[in-house]
């Protein structure tokens, strides 16, 4: 028989009889324990094909890519009809659809047909090119690119910017200072006490700087600018470092979490 | 018309964004509301257009027997069988509750969670080989690079966790927040430029060449 063939049986066979031993024989509702056994059993395989691409690209590890595409891009779809079309727009604009959809009527608001209708103009890029059309779709286009740039602006101006330069300058060079002999009196390098504040807020208020200057690009990095600039670059290798070391712990704790659900859940191995 | 249409509609609903934020008004507030839930029904028009083109491209796949089809018949049944289990009808006791619906948060918890998060875990391999070479410590930079990830990385570890802790946390809170707000307040300046570029007309490239 055809490997192309033989592999695919071989493989549901297999998964038949997985799921055939995950089942618990003894329980009272049969149907809920297939459907457990099956739930279980079908997270395990994936795993097992996502894992298999550590050896190479290959069959099970494509079936699992595929399926993931589809159900994600429909996932999203569904989300985004019920949380958006379903419970924004349509029990603003018909009250016999808003009931065909289960959402209470809330009045009519004429003007939620603007978006429809911006929506559906989008839609004319699906029309054939003979049509001659599809240029319109530029409209909505024009529309999300105008409200995104609009909106960003201002938030981005206020949190990345203003924000940033007030909470870096609002800093206190001298925390809690009450005296030089206070200071000397009550030295601590614990994390809480008047050092390690007035330290701190020193290496954030220069590493703001510095980092600034690495980035400003219109005056050659020279002199004691290049100066300011090259603790720039060390302050910003910290936080590459730190950046990358959370992601690696992330990625790590995702990959424990998986090993957990295959040992523990699915082959039951582990306690 | 084609070019000068869409530019009339960015300059003017750019600006009138734009606007809307200064303006301590409610009906302005409301304006503005109702703009951002117009973006948003819109976006689920923009995800059918996406959907369209990815049963079409995979159709297309199928049709003409190109290179691995027979897996675009496995995205169809994914993306056509979490549609269906998705729909709303047939009363209380129906399977197609929507959102609701067993099928369809089953799909989510047993399919979609396990591929998307063992893929995202499979990088910590991937991430390991990429470490080594990163962290070869050849310069001074380099080293820095290499202790600051290092410190973060065993922050967590039971047995030494009292000791690295406090100056883990003094590295994420002091000298990689100086950094992050010096990229913040670049971040922020790019998307002010860029934003006002778009609303004065200036960048076009959305528009496409036709």
């Amino acid at each position: 028989m055809n490997r192309k063939v033989l592999i695919p049986i071989a493989s549901i066979i297999v998964f038949i009889g997985f799921v055939l031993l995950k089942l618990d024989w003894d329980g009272a509702d049969r149907t809920h324990e297939l459907w457990e056994a099956l739930e279980v059993t079908a997270g395990g395989f994936l795993t097992l094909m996502i894992f298999s691409f550590l050896y190479k690209d290959n069959a099970f590890y494509k079936f699992a890519e595929h399926l993931y595409v589809g159900i994600s891009a429909a996932y999203w779809m569904c989300v985004g009809f019920w949380s958006n079309l379903a419970q924004q727009a349509i029990p603003h604009l018909s009250q016999s659809l808003s009931e065909a959809l289960g959402q209470p009527f809330l009045g009519y608001i004429w003007h939620y047909w603007i978006p429809v209708a911006l929506g559906l103009i989008l839609l004319t890029r699906l029309l054939p090119e003979s049509m001659k059309i599809g240029w319109i779709s530029k409209w909505t286009l024009a529309f999300i690119v105008a409200s995104t740039a609009g909106l960003f602006i201002t938030a981005n101006l206020q949190a990345n910017f203003i924000a940033q330069i007030a909470s870096t300058m609002s800093l206190p060079l001298l925390p809690d200072w009450t005296g030089f002999g206070d200071f000397l009196s009550n030295f601590d390098l614990s994390y809480e006490g008047q050092f390690v504040k007035m330290f701190s807020n020193w290496v954030i208020i220069i590493g703001v700087i510095s980092g600034l200057v690495y980035f400003f690009f219109s005056k050659e990095h020279t002199g004691w600018f290049g100066r300011v600039s090259r603790l720039g670059i060390w302050v910003l290798m910290v936080t590459f470092g730190a950046a990358f070391g959370y992601t690696v712990m992330g990625r790590v704790s995702l990959l424990v979490g998986r090993l957990t659900f295959l040992f523990r859940d699915w082959a039951g191995v582990i306690g | 018309m084609k070019r000068q249409i869409p530019l009339a509609l960015v300059i003017l609903f750019g600006w009138l964004m734009l606007a809307l934020y200064f303006i301590p008004l409610e009906g302005a507030q409301k304006i503005n509301e109702n703009l951002l839930d117009w973006t948003a029904i819109i976006g689920i028009f923009a995800l059918a257009l996406g959907i369209w083109s990815l049963i079409s491209v995979n159709v297309d796949k199928i049709q003409y027997k190109k290179r691995d089809w027979p897996y675009s018949i496995v995205t169809l049944f994914g993306l056509f069988a979490m549609i269906v289990f998705g729909l709303k009808f047939g009363g209380a006791d129906s399977m197609f509750q929507g959102q609701e619906s067993y099928m369809f948060r089953h799909f989510f918890d047993d399919i979609l969670i396990p591929i998307f998060s063992t893929m995202f875990s499979l990088l910590a391999f991937f991430i390991a080989s990429a470490a080594y070479r990163a962290f070869r410590a050849r310069s001074a930079l380099a080293t820095i690079l290499l202790v600051g990830a290092i410190i973060v990385m065993i922050r967590f570890f039971p047995f030494i966790a009292e000791y690295t802790r406090p100056v883990a946390d003094w590295i994420i809170n002091v000298p990689n927040l100086a950094a992050k707000r010096a990229i913040w307040m670049g971040v922020g300046l790019g998307i002010v430029a860029t934003g006002l570029k778009v609303i004065l007309g200036i960048e076009r490239s959305y528009l496409g060449r036709d």
